[in-house]
């Protein structure tokens, strides 16, 4: 059986999997990193994104072992040791941005690229489009469009509401 | 998915040999294409040969009037590519529009055009700039290597490694997608550039990428939106499902290609 | 330094204590659970919408490897299991009962609709039992399906049950026919409308998924399921299909992720898991894909409905009649047969004082997945229809729709209000709902934005829905009385830690809605207890008294009722204990946040000293009270809960494309007394989200052989983040009279107000083209043909 060597969350596995395994059951199955989620068999919700060096991906769509020395952070990762969510997660917190939690893991990665990727800021036309790739059910996106946008002041160093909520 | 051998050669000769000795051998690059087919089990290949380790596919350079893009350069990259900003920003702007961003991780130039799927946007991208695509042995004009949905003039195991793209004069991209999977419904890609006005269009033909040639006639004698606003294109070639009609999809392109004139400038 | 406390009670936005989890990827959904030695199902289900089932090979599928055991229809028939039960019995016009045919676990001899289940492959791994499903071969006569209700009623139609002829489910009415009729002979003018009701997946981001477990010492079964109500799961599977005693067959419904009324089922898969668990000794697990999501999760909606509306000539409504034809689906799903019916019908006076009203509901089976609630469930059916009829008649009267509507509103002095559909409203005020909405949405400033709109090549259009739902379901002797075979109640369960921390046991589920939070602000707010400090457990019939879960905007109404019931007796006894504490008769002990008080005086008593006693009883009245401080109260209600509104949509159509955008979406909720108003707003924010998807985006699509077009996210439009706009959302409360939060509920409000108003803001956006009805959804194409089409008539 094919092996993978892959660091995930700061730690090195190596992994025997079949070759059609994708990276996210890997995740799933074989590392128990419960977190990353399956919703569709199509490529479409999103809920299974996680960053493989730096970039969001789909982990339903890549193969394990196309993922051969890749660095993988998955939503288990995000936080700092001592718990402290990234600014990111505490938006969603804070603004409501998430009901059922289920696409929410692939939403916050989603987030994260989407705001590293325009370090000048975002609208809320492009924070809406480049949610295209992530779907959710429960919130009608409205929260989530307007965490992400205090979580992209805070990332970005720009004072913000939810830093002048918190003084 | 089926199970199948895994190959991930380094070089383009280790690659073509692999997929010239097994005819259901499929290549992969970014995968956004093959991987949700193999997942619904819609295709059974006997090995997947992974094209990313090949160094040499990568990349997007200047050589004189004409913009080379290598075969494993993602969306992403060509959307933010300087130089193909600054050559051809209609290109530029059509990547960062294909898929998710997701997909625009991921996925290649190269995956796009050898598969030709007839709602992705390259097809007809490369149709219109009149885009040569280089392959492990040999260059091919766009207008020979896309042969119609999901086909193309690639022989069983030879890889597309680069496409050449001339800079035009003056390029514009319109589409609109499909409320559900996203991918294009009609797009157009409008050029005028050393092979003349050319003017591809994708996701609305029933027989995959095409140029409509009868608003290239128009616009070369008229650039502007008001020159193909009149131009209906037949719905007998257009494709109807539950999203639209071949006459909706007949009007979309006429639309599409208005717009996509009026972006170009 | 002495810091206030931020306060944490009733109307306080205090942020999700559940959230943590959801955002460390530490939540615990049903597929994220791996029982030791698990093994997987894989589901074969027919391709077909109508076959002779004539034969299955598994012989070459069960050598295949991994391969542990492969199960068909006949196999569990040998068993003497039962089908999937039907919770709810209507009745024919003639007293009769309704067709209600056998509902198999896995198909025995036919399959009567696309993803039916054939058999199930028990393996090692997942794509071992898929690879095996794909060897078994199944010998199908595929027989003409009856894919939609029309082609299901013509005479000669396919047959798709023996026991009901015709393709009919039930003939059932409700209301006064002669005193309609009258009232219709009286009319000034009669205004007719017809339309679609179009069907939906409800599409939870989470598949449902099942683990059964069956433990050989004990004999006992263990169900982890993607449920919204384990209790009820327990009962219908335990009871009707795998015949084990309650005691026996624990199910647990952990973290689920979203249900909208498509969890609240009992669903072949957990039956299978469950029996097939013992057979092969070993826990099995099974998960849907999504494309199995699309063929096998109850779909919602798909009614066909025409209706007529008499006015007389100061535009004031004498009379409505209606004839409704209600998919079914090929089964009845467990409370489909209430949907168009008590949850329909019942709801056709709407927010007007109609004095008269009769209504006709055919329920209709087709070679389709089984119909049943999704979010709204009847309530936007019956909403839709008569907020576009107000629409085409304010129209046709030439009235002006708003005040054509106000014309017609239930006084305030009118409640309790009681309509001729059975339904008796105790409180609302619709004026003050629609006022506050139209200020919102600057309704009156709309001409210059349409101007404005039309300037650049833009279509935009305005609509309103004024709207009246029943939730908070439901008095068990009402709903008893209407053919429910269960009882609707809550219960609660407050336990008092000895130091003054509290549990609280539910039978209400969480898959989204804050539960944890909501419940922990009642507590708080009433026992004085932080938020932080009181712990919410449900979803486990192990660990909470029987209780009938979450579906209806119920929880708050009828569990948070029952929690409020259980804190007056911990209250009630607590004061006994605080009264002897503190050497004082009882009668004079008063109880305020957390703090006994012997009235009149400073002596006063915490809660937690209170319990300390109650679990260290040394200087106590053992004699007179018993030891503990731990109470259940069952709460059963009066009365439905009666929320209504005024939802307000703006949209822009490009006419070039036909693509509709949402521009504005105002909605002002009279939910009843609002608990957490973050939760509230985040539920009402994603029922209209879901209410512009059906308005705009959403169709479950068959061919006329019963295949599913529409059947996965690449072909079924979910609603994204750029298909929608932000949306505007207040509330305006009148108390809910008879429970004791005044509590109405709000998780289904905005699915219910809101595609009507989309609709008459597309219709009024194209108001220039002669549009008088469009059917949902109004997609590009469809709106694209409309104009094409409008603008050929003007041209011709």
């Amino acid at each position: 059986m094919p092996q993978v060597t892959l660091t995930v969350n700061g730690t090195k596995h190596t992994v025997e999997v079949e070759a059609r395994t994708l990276l996210v059951e890997l995740l799933r199955e074989k590392l128990r990193l419960t977190g990353t989620h399956v919703g569709c068999d199509t490529s479409q919700c999103g809920a299974c994104v996680v960053h493989m060096g730096g970039d969001s991906i789909k982990a339903c769509t890549i193969l394990a072992v196309q993922c051969e020395g890749a660095d993988v952070t998955t939503i288990e990762g995000l936080a700092a040791a001592d718990g402290t969510l990234h600014p990111m997660q505490e938006a969603f917190r804070e603004y409501h941005a998430l009901q059922c939690g289920f696409c929410t893991p692939g939403m916050v990665m989603s987030a994260i690229d989407l705001v590293n990727k325009h370090p000048g800021g975002l609208s809320e036309q492009e924070i809406r489009e480049g949610l295209e790739g992530n779907i959710c059910r429960c919130t009608g996106y409205h929260n989530i469009v307007k965490a992400i946008a205090a979580a992209a002041d805070v990332m970005q160093g720009r004072r913000s509401e939810l830093a002048r909520a918190a003084e | 998915m089926y199970d199948f051998s895994y190959h991930k050669p380094s070089s383009v000769a280790d690659a073509v040999k692999l997929l010239a000795a097994d005819p259901d051998a499929r290549a992969i690059s970014g995968g956004m294409t093959l991987l949700p087919a193999l997942k619904l089990r819609l295709n059974k290949p006997s090995a997947v040969v992974d094209l990313s380790g090949i160094a040499e596919l990568r990349g997007v350079k200047r050589e004189g009037n004409t913009i080379v893009i290598g075969a494993l350069t993602k969306h992403y990259e060509v959307a933010t590519s300087a130089e193909v900003k600054a050559a051809i920003p209609a290109l530029a702007w059509m990547a960062s529009t294909i898929g998710d961003t997701q997909v625009r991780n991921r996925g290649t130039m190269g995956g796009s055009v050898a598969n030709n799927d007839p709602s992705a946007d390259y097809p007809a991208a490369l149709l219109a700039l009149g885009a040569t695509i280089q392959t492990d042995k040999r260059k091919i004009s766009a207008d020979d290597f896309f042969q119609g949905m999901f086909a193309t003039a690639l022989d069983v195991g030879e890889i597309v490694t680069a496409v050449h793209i001339p800079v035009p004069e003056k390029a514009g991209y319109a589409k609109m997608k499909n409320p559900a999977s996203r991918y294009s419904m009609a797009g157009v890609f409008v050029a005028k550039g050393p092979a003349g006005v050319r003017v591809g269009v994708n996701g609305a033909g029933a027989g995959g990428a095409f140029r409509a040639t009868e608003m290239e006639a128009a616009l070369a004698a008229n650039w502007s939106p008001d020159a193909v606003a009149g131009i209906k294109l037949d719905a007998g070639m257009m494709n109807g499902d539950i999203h639209g009609s071949a006459e909706y999809r007949a009007h979309l392109v006429t639309v599409m290609a208005k717009r996509a004139v009026a972006n170009a400038g | 330094m002495n810091v206030a406390a931020p306060f944490e009670g009733i109307g306080a936005s205090v942020r999700r204590k559940e959230d943590f989890r959801f955002l460390a990827g530490r939540g615990q959904y049903t597929d994220d659970i791996n029982r030791p030695g698990q093994t997987h199902a894989f589901i074969l289900r027919s391709p077909h919408a109508h076959a002779e089932i004539k034969g299955i090979d598994i012989a070459a599928a069960k050598a295949m490897p991994g391969v542990l055991a492969i199960f068909t229809g006949e196999d569990m028939a040998a068993e003497k299991i039962g089908g999937l039960p039907c919770g709810w019995q209507i009745h024919n016009k003639d007293g009769s009962p309704m067709a209600e045919p056998p509902h198999p676990v896995i198909a025995v001899g036919k399959a009567r609709h696309v993803g039916d289940p054939v058999a199930v492959v028990i393996a090692e791994t997942k794509q071992q039992a898929r690879d095996a499903g794909e060897a078994i071969v199944v010998e199908y006569n595929p027989l003409p399906a009856a894919a939609t209700m029309e082609q299901a009623l013509k005479p000669g139609a396919p047959q798709i049950h023996e026991g009901a002829p015709g393709n009919l489910c039930y003939d059932w009415h409700i209301g006064d026919k002669a005193a309609q009729e009258a009232a219709f002979a009286g009319a000034h003018k009669v205004i007719r409308f017809e339309t679609t009701n179009n069907r939906l997946v409800p599409n939870a981001m989470e598949p449902r998924a099942a683990i059964g477990e069956w433990d050989a010492q004990s004999g006992d079964y263990t169900l982890y399921t993607t449920s919204q109500n384990p209790h009820v799961i327990r009962l219908l599977m335990g009871a009707f299909v795998l015949n084990i005693p309650e005691s026996k067959l624990r199910v647990v419904a952990p973290d689920v992720g979203g249900g909208f009324g498509s969890k609240i089922y009992h669903y072949a898969e957990e039956a299978i898991v469950t029996w097939a668990s013992a057979k092969v000794r070993r826990p099995i697990k099974w998960t849907a894909e999504r494309t199995e999501s699309f063929m096998s999760d109850a779909h919602g909606r798909d009614h066909v409905s025409k209706a007529e509306l008499a006015v007389d000539a100061q535009g004031k409504i004498l009379g409505l009649k209606v004839h409704t034809h209600a998919n079914m689906g090929a089964y009845l799903s467990t409370f489909a047969p209430c949907v168009p019916t008590y949850l329909y019908a019942t709801l056709l006076a709407g927010v007007y004082a109609t004095p008269v009203i009769y209504a006709e509901v055919k329920a209709v089976f087709t070679n389709t997945v089984p119909v049943d609630a999704y979010r709204g469930a009847g309530r936007p059916e019956a909403t839709y229809l008569l907020e576009r009829l107000m629409d085409v008649a304010a129209a046709e009267l030439g009235l002006d729709r708003v005040e054509f509507r106000r014309k017609n509103f239930i006084p305030v002095d009118a409640f309790p209000y009681q309509t001729p559909v059975a339904l008796q409203y105790d409180s609302g005020n619709y004026f003050a709902t629609l006022d506050a909405a139209l200020e919102a949405a600057d309704w009156k400033g709309f001409e210059a934005r349409r101007a404005a709109a039309a300037a650049k090549g833009k279509l935009r259009g305005i609509g309103i829905s004024t709207y009246l739902e029943a939730c908070g379901i439901a008095p068990s002797a009402v709903v008893g009385s209407l053919g429910a075979r269960a009882g609707l109640y809550e219960v609660g369960t407050i336990r008092v830690h000895p130091t003054g921390s509290v549990t609280v046991l539910t039978g209400a589920h969480s898959h989204g809605q804050g539960h944890e939070t909501t419940f922990a602000q009642l507590v708080s707010d009433r026992l004085g207890v932080p938020v932080a400090n009181v712990d919410i457990v449900h979803g486990d019939t192990a660990k909470v008294p029987f209780g009938m879960g979450t579906y209806g905007s119920r929880s708050l109404a009828v569990g948070g009722s029952a929690m409020f019931k259980a804190m007056d007796k911990i209250i009630a006894k607590g004061k006994r204990i605080a009264a002897h504490l503190m050497e004082a008769s009882v009668e004079d002990v008063e109880f305020d946040r957390g703090t006994f008080r012997v009235a009149g005086t400073d002596k006063t008593k915490t809660l937690t000293d209170v319990s300390l006693a109650a679990y260290v009883p040394h200087n106590y009245p053992i004699e007179e009270i018993e030891p503990g401080l731990e109470e259940t109260a069952f709460y059963d209600p009066k009365n439905f809960t009666y929320p209504g509104g005024c939802h307000i949509a703006e949209i822009e159509i490009d006419p070039d494309t036909g693509k509709v955008s949402m521009v504005n979406f105002t909605a002002v909720d009279d939910v009843g007394r609002v608990i957490n108003p973050m939760i509230v707003e985040g539920q009402v924010q994603g029922g209209i989200a879901q209410g512009i998807g059906q308005a705009l985006l959403e169709s479950a699509i068959y061919d006329d052989q019963g295949q599913l077009i529409s059947g996965s996210m690449m072909d079924y439009t979910m609603p994204r983040a750029d298909d929608l706009a932000p949306v505007s959302v207040a509330t305006h409360t009148t108390l809910c009279t008879h429970n004791p939060l005044g509590v109405k509920g709000c998780g289904e409000v905005g699915a219910i107000g809101s595609p009507p108003a989309v609709m008459n803001a597309v219709v009024d956006a194209l108001k220039e083209y002669g549009v008088r009805h469009i059917e949902m959804p109004a997609t590009p194409a469809k709106i694209w043909n409309i104009i094409n089409g409008g603008r050929r008539m003007a041209a011709e």
